[in-house]
């Protein structure tokens, strides 16, 4: 553990979580008590083969899901008894999700798809929307793209706006799912330089990947297998992806 | 939101508009229809005199029950005298009698009717002379041959509506008549007669030499006013009874109406015939209400990734619910207005066009408003519920 995350402030905590699905007559036992805490300014990565219960984690993180037993703290707030509203606004209010395939609404310029989450809170106008949607694309370089609509763009920049719309509410903590799953080296590598620079500065970082090479980047790696955590090291050589990008062959085209 | 759904779907959601568009014309066209028939037809009757009484023999009938035939001929020279000079509350008094057959002149021939009435008979039926006198009671009493005719009579037998016929003989049944009057043009009534195909003689003339009858078809009758119609029938019911020498208990050997009553039983003819053509396009909407649901339901299953994406930012079951009923109310609205603007564009061609009596009643434009809604309301429900209900997880990551 490093020091330094020990003074600051727990975003998340789990407490023995449990996950327990019915399938027909069979109990699946998806997560069998998971325990972590994360502090803010960390950049996670949650790695784990595929039925290793990375996605239930992500949506129990999520709030999109409860736990079975166990508690999960999001910033301060126990998150297993809310209502399925009430989870709404708590995602609404302190997470931003980034998704593998961006999942950008069709024929809609990236304002009005930054705009999203902003939309299901009333604390803002209309102006105060636009303006904070603006900001979130700039903060990931395209300030010159606002109104280009998801289906005139490319990968890369479809998953900034996806960036921008996860970072628009200011959250306690970004949730990114396969986040590069989609895109080609280079573009990854773009993106992964994105998230450096957000936990630079200070942003909390969830990254759920099955890509080992993606820990080398980020502050923490845990490992799930079979519902528990086996593995849960603090990354005290992290790579620059800046650098390993610069290293990459030239393109052809550029 | 709800907005850029539909004009991102613009050929959808007009398809499934056109059922409400089509519903609310059919609904507002038949209902113009409805209100501009009973208009005209309250209108047609009032221009035959709103004080206006029919006395005509025979009980009044009762689930078509046939009469006696002698019971159509109760009606006498007796009772018009009566009337004349007891009757207190009618100001005018004219007995009918009515006989159809062929009209010559020359080498032209016309089928027309004759009607036998006294020299208040014109008066009562607000018919107005263009050309001529009205026959006499010296005509009456001497039963002369002399008539008043119609301008479609003249037209058919002397080639020219404005001719002038004042004083020419024609031929009723083979008998010749001395036009002494021609009257002014009435038109076409609402059921398609021609008003003006009528010849008018006394009715002392009709009887004796055409019908071969004593007895009268009916008894028209002035009330002094529309108030005192009432009382009018009330009157000459006595009379009447008296002279048929009706027992206290017994029924009426005579019926008599008056023009609101007529007005009534016409109105109410209509409004059933209103009323079926109506739910007939009501159903329509219903039709069209499943059609919006429909379209509702694959645009929420296509969008299933949409609303995963938007419960993950943090839109609640409510949020989804209220942005697809906007959706569906935002159809069928649309569907309304434009339905109106069709129904008022139908109503004006059934009008200048078709020469069908239209008007369209504003309420109903108001109904169809609010069933609309209540359509976009109902039908949007089921697919909204269902949008609302959709676990995020799985709607995420629906392909």
């Amino acid at each position: 553990m490093q020091e330094t995350n020990k003074d600051a402030k727990v975003v998340i905590e789990l407490q023995n979580v449990r996950r327990e699905f019915r399938v027909g007559s069979e109990v699946v036992k998806a997560l069998r008590g998971v325990s972590f805490k994360i502090h803010e300014g960390e950049f996670v990565t949650i790695m784990g083969t595929s039925g290793s219960g990375k996605s239930t984690l992500l949506n129990q993180l999520g709030c999109l899901d409860t736990p079975t037993s166990g508690e999960y703290i999001l910033d301060g707030t126990p998150v297993r008894k809310m209502r399925r509203s009430e989870r709404a606004v708590l995602r609404n209010r302190k997470i931003g999700f980034i998704f593998q395939n961006y999942n950008l609404l069709a024929k809609t310029t990236a304002v009005e798809n930054v705009e999203l989450p902003l939309m299901y809170n009333k604390n803002y106008s209309a102006k105060e929307r636009k303006e904070a949607a603006i900001n979130a694309l700039k903060a990931v370089g395209l300030g010159d793209r606002l109104d280009h609509k998801s289906n005139q763009m490319s990968g890369g920049q479809m998953q900034r706006v996806a960036i921008a719309r996860a970072l628009v509410n200011n959250p306690a903590v970004i949730l990114a799912d396969e986040a590069t799953g989609n895109l080609d080296t280079r573009t990854s590598f773009e993106i992964l330089c994105l998230f450096q620079e957000l936990h630079k500065q200070g942003r909390t970082i969830i990254f759920v990947t099955h890509n080992p090479e993606i820990a080398q980047y980020s502050s923490r790696n845990i490992v799930l297998r079979d519902g528990k955590i086996r593995e849960d090291v603090q990354n005290t050589d992290i790579m620059d992806a800046s650098a390993a990008l610069a290293a990459l062959p030239k393109q052809q085209d550029d | 939101m709800a907005f850029t759904a539909i004009l991102s779907n613009k050929f959808r959601s007009f398809l499934s508009m056109l059922g409400i568009i089509i519903g609310v014309a059919a609904v507002i066209i038949m209902m113009a229809i409805g209100q501009g028939s009973k208009e005209s037809v309250r209108a047609e009757l009032s221009k035959m005199g709103t004080n206006l009484l029919t006395i005509r023999p025979g009980a009044r009938m009762r689930g078509g029950v046939r009469q006696d035939p002698s019971a159509m001929q109760t009606l006498k020279m007796a009772d018009y005298e009566s009337i004349m000079s007891e009757a207190s509350l009618v100001t005018k008094v004219s007995p009918e009698v009515s006989s159809g057959g062929q009209a010559i002149y020359g080498a032209n021939n016309t089928n027309t009717t004759i009607y036998g009435g006294s020299s208040e008979y014109l008066d009562i039926k607000l018919w107005q002379l263009k050309d001529g006198d009205c026959f006499t009671e010296e005509d009456i009493k001497k039963s002369t041959k002399v008539c008043v005719v119609g301008t479609t009579v003249v037209e058919e037998l002397f080639g020219s509506k404005d001719y002038d016929a004042v004083g020419k003989t024609i031929r009723f049944k083979s008998i010749p008549f001395r036009i002494v009057g021609i009257l002014k043009s009435k038109g076409y009534n609402n059921w398609g007669m021609d008003q003006d195909n009528v010849i008018i003689a006394p009715y002392s003339t009709v009887m004796k030499r055409i019908a071969a009858q004593t007895y009268f078809n009916s008894i028209i009758v002035s009330a002094l006013s529309e108030e005192l119609s009432e009382k009018a029938i009330d009157e000459l019911s006595v009379i009447l009874r008296r002279n048929h020498k009706i027992k206290d208990e017994a029924e009426d050997n005579f019926t008599i109406r008056s023009q609101q009553e007529m007005m009534e039983t016409m109105g109410s003819t209509m409004d059933t015939i209103t009323v079926i053509l109506v739910v007939a396009a009501a159903f329509s909407l219903l039709v069209a209400g499943i059609g919006i649901m429909n379209i509702m339901l694959v645009s929420v299953t296509e969008r299933t990734k949409e609303i995963g994406l938007r419960m993950s930012v943090g839109a609640r079951g409510i949020d989804i619910m209220s942005q697809f009923l906007i959706e569906s109310i935002m159809i069928s609205l649309t569907g309304a207005l434009l339905g109106i603007g069709l129904g008022y564009g139908g109503s004006w061609l059934a009008k200048n066009v078709f020469m069908f009596p239209s008007s369209v009643p504003l309420w109903s434009v108001g109904v169809s408003f609010c069933v609309c809604a209540f359509i976009g309301i109902f039908f949007g429900y089921v697919p909204a519920r269902k949008a609302a209900r959709m676990d995020p997880i799985e709607a995420i990551r629906y392909e």
